[in-house]
């Protein structure tokens, strides 16, 4: 039976057919649904983990105790989780152990477009790469045998068109695990002290050596003969692009792309004219490629930064005419995404901007608040990095600058908590505020140890990040309502200038979770006669406010705004800041 | 055969994943390969939203190549003229005439521009233009504007009908499946 999937639900079903027991992520585009296909599986254990790391020492722990686990993030997850990973090579794994990173090229919704492959070099891992959603399914699969075949952790690497592509995808049954659960006392494979660890690396180098082997055999790894003018080597969604552009030309197809079958590309290379490495961001196979002696063309003819796509393809080996342009139309405005009408974060940033802060960012919806017209964030690194930035600038700067530092829930118990700890522990004086809205955003909605909610969305335990500041020793948590604009600006305030850590939870649940129901209050309206035109409103980017230009010749002002009540959620916070008192509550 | 390319474009919110789906759906089981290809992520803060649908007997890439799109379907007027340079030149067009201010116009800094059904006829002088959100408030449900739109795209499209009709059952909210199909049906009128 062949059925319509995205690769993330592929891999979902692979790791399903595959009997893997045991899954763990933190929420991350373009992974998330990975995790959230396989919690449709009743026969699979899924949680989301506080992050990366933990959700792959979660999956060891599967692991040596004899089940087949998987762990998925997104490509910087891979960062995070990239400590216990690189040890793991060492000591091995007990039940099959899937480690999937999903790379974002052009960035559609990360800070960086790092390429992952690196990462199985440097790991001395094998990775293999879909290039579609039934490989996604298949890759899976051998990536829990091929585990268990060679004792190490098996990389699996989408990027966002094959975890957000879909195509169909042969199901197939579930296989039982070959391996007997259970405890293992053995230090010499799993405690890693240096006298055990240190004759696993030449274990390790020896498995390297095998797997390359195995690559050279590996049925995914496949020569598709065609025209021998142009051989292309390529791989995941780049060997796509390239077949739609040159359906007639010669191709190695690599599955595995970590370590390569230097045999099989050398005879590759030999039967074709030209030889080219069409990949996707870094120069991976070609730099590797390169290292065997060969000479292949890659990137001085392809680019290095962002997607690719089968026009560059064609570009790179054809030339400049060979392509037809896409000319779009940049005097129109753009639709960039946007703050959700009524949403909790943005009367905090109004009055961020007010007070003229420092705000250091972090990841989330909030990071939207660097654009115009809030433009009330100025930081924006890697998950948790804005709590210790605002204490480093603090060390730099004192109480001389007005600096706090924002971060969702979340990303709190992600990465929040350990730079918090720094601040109390090294006598800080640090202001961080936590937009608490009860939920991961950004992503689609996910529970977290602060939203009382597990992967199922049934009631978890719920972790107070109040409770927590307090336990730290933090002199003052207090929690304020974000919609209150005079209280949000009184105690904000008060905390940059007071020479103590502070932790202000602006507590209010995200507009599209159920919770919201009980904030919600009905559309407010603008008085016209009132509005004197002023646009004061209208530096909230609320989608519900619009400006609209005065028609009647006698009114002196330009124009006036106006509220769509489908989008008003009655937050009240435009009427906080209007000085006419022209927004009230519709009848 | 070759392959036919549908792009699908609105605004975050309005439902152009949901009607992918169907449209993908509805080619798979009229027996063809199908690939489609949609960013998500920001999705539903407002952000501009687009979807690939291919479709033929073996598809490649899942992005449509640059002035291929056989049809571009668009749910917002100012999102359909964004993606015109994907229409093949002779390229058949399938917009609702809803406007959505972008921030730059609600804030008042940039004007909705003017004059676009006309810029989108100069490229398809057939080009099917419908009211759908009011089509689909009059039918009692604003949210069926979409569905209402992809009745439209089935007109120009050689699948059975009976196909569509239960994509559309499957794959709608259960609790709106018979309002969907009068405006799945409503739409194919229209665009007849």
């Amino acid at each position: 039976m062949k059925k319509l999937m995205s690769g993330n639900q592929a891999i979902a079903r692979g790791a399903w057919e595959a009997d893997c027991e045991v899954a763990c992520a933190y929420p991350g585009t373009p992974s998330t649904e990975i995790l959230e296909s396989i919690a449709e599986y009743p026969e699979i254990k899924a949680e989301w983990s506080t992050n990366e790391k933990v959700a792959l020492e979660v999956a060891c722990g599967a692991s040596y105790a004899g089940a087949r686990a998987l762990a998925s993030m997104k490509h910087v997850g891979l960062n995070v989780a990239s400590d216990p990973l690189f040890t793991l090579s060492y000591t091995g794994i007990k039940g099959g152990l899937v480690v999937v990173t999903c790379d974002d090229p052009n960035l559609y919704s990360s800070q960086n477009e790092q390429d992952n492959r690196h990462y199985a070099r440097s790991a001395k891992l094998p990775m293999l790469e879909p290039s579609d959603s039934d490989e996604a399914r298949r890759f899976t699969k051998l990536a829990f045998e091929l585990s268990e075949k060679y004792d190490c952790p098996v990389l699996i690497r989408s990027t966002t068109r094959i975890s957000h592509g879909q195509s169909l995808v042969e199901l197939e049954d579930r296989i039982p695990s070959p391996v007997k659960k259970g405890l293992d006392r053995d230090p010499a494979k799993y405690v890693m002290l240096p006298g055990y660890a240190r004759p696993r690396h030449p274990r390790l180098e020896e498995r390297m050596k095998k797997l390359k082997e195995f690559a050279e055999s590996f049925p995914e790894n496949r020569m598709e003969l065609g025209d021998k003018k142009i051989g292309i080597i390529s791989s995941g969604i780049a060997y796509q692009y390239a077949r739609e552009a040159f359906p007639e030309a010669s191709f190695l197809k690599l599955g595995m792309v970590w370590p390569l079958p230097e045999n099989l590309i050398k005879k590759f290379a030999n039967q074709v004219e030209k030889l080219y490495v069409v990949e996707e961001l870094d120069p991976f196979l070609e730099d590797n490629i390169r290292a065997m002696g060969l000479n292949p063309v890659g990137k001085e003819v392809f680019p290095i930064c962002g997607e690719l796509s089968p026009e560059l393809v064609k570009k790179g080996i054809l030339g400049e005419g060979a392509v037809k342009e896409l000319k779009f139309d940049t005097s129109i405005p753009a639709r960039p995404p946007n703050l959700c009408p009524g949403c909790p974060h943005r009367g905090v940033f109004y009055v961020l901007k007010k007070l003229r802060a420092f705000v250091c960012g972090d990841i989330g919806c909030y990071t939207l608040a660097a654009q115009p017209p809030l433009k009330s964030l100025h930081t924006c690194l890697c998950m948790g990095a804005g709590v210790g930035q605002s204490f480093g600038m603090e060390k730099v700067l004192g109480k001389e600058e007005k600096i706090v530092a924002v971060i969702g829930d979340s990303t709190f118990f992600h990465s929040g908590i350990t730079p918090l700890i720094d601040i109390v522990y090294n006598q800080g004086e640090a202001t961080i505020i936590i937009l608490d809205n009860l939920t991961t955003a950004m992503t689609g909605r996910q529970g977290h140890p602060g939203s009382g909610l597990s992967i199922y969305n049934k009631p978890a335990k719920r972790i107070l990040p109040e409770k927590l500041g307090e336990a730290l020793g933090i002199e003052k948590v207090e929690i304020i309502n974000p919609y209150n604009l005079k209280e949000t600006e009184q105690v904000i305030k008060r905390e940059m200038e007071a020479k103590r850590p502070s932790l202000i939870i602006a507590r209010s649940p995200c507009v599209l979770i159920p919770e919201f129901k009980k904030v919600k209050k009905s559309p407010l309206k603008v008085e016209l006669e009132k509005c004197n035109g002023c646009r004061v409103c209208l530096q909230l980017a609320c989608p519900a406010i619009t400006w609209r230009e005065e028609t009647e010749k006698e009114k002196k002002r330009k124009g006036y705004a106006q509220i769509d009540s489908l989008f008003c959620t009655g937050c009240e916070i435009c009427a906080q800041i209007c000085k006419q008192e022209a927004i009230i509550r519709e009848e | 055969m070759a392959v036919t390319n549908i792009l699908m474009v609105g605004v975050g919110g309005q439902g152009i994943i949901l009607a992918s789906t169907i449209l993908a759906e509805v080619a798979v089981a009229n027996g063809f390969d199908v690939k489609k290809s949609e960013i998500h992520g920001m999705a539903q803060r407002g952000g501009a939203v687009s979807s690939h649908i291919r479709f033929g007997e073996k598809v490649y890439s899942p992005l449509i190549p640059a002035r291929e799109a056989d049809i571009l379907f668009g749910a917002e007027l100012l999102e359909t003229y964004r993606w015109l340079p994907y229409l093949k030149p002779g390229g058949k067009i399938i917009t609702s005439l809803q406007k959505i201010d972008p921030p730059q116009v609600f804030r008042g800094e940039m004007k909705y521009p003017a004059g676009l059904e006309e810029k989108l006829r100069e490229r398809d002088p057939d080009l099917i233009a419908i009211n759908a959100l009011e089509e689909a408030i009059a039918l009692g449900e604003s949210r069926t504007a979409t569905v209402l739109l992809l009745g439209a795209l089935s007109h120009l499209l050689e699948f059975r009908l009976e196909s569509w009709l239960e994509k559309v059952k499957d794959l709608v909210p259960r609790k709106a499946v018979e309002i969907n199909l009068q405006a799945f049906q409503r739409g194919r009128e229209l665009a007849s």
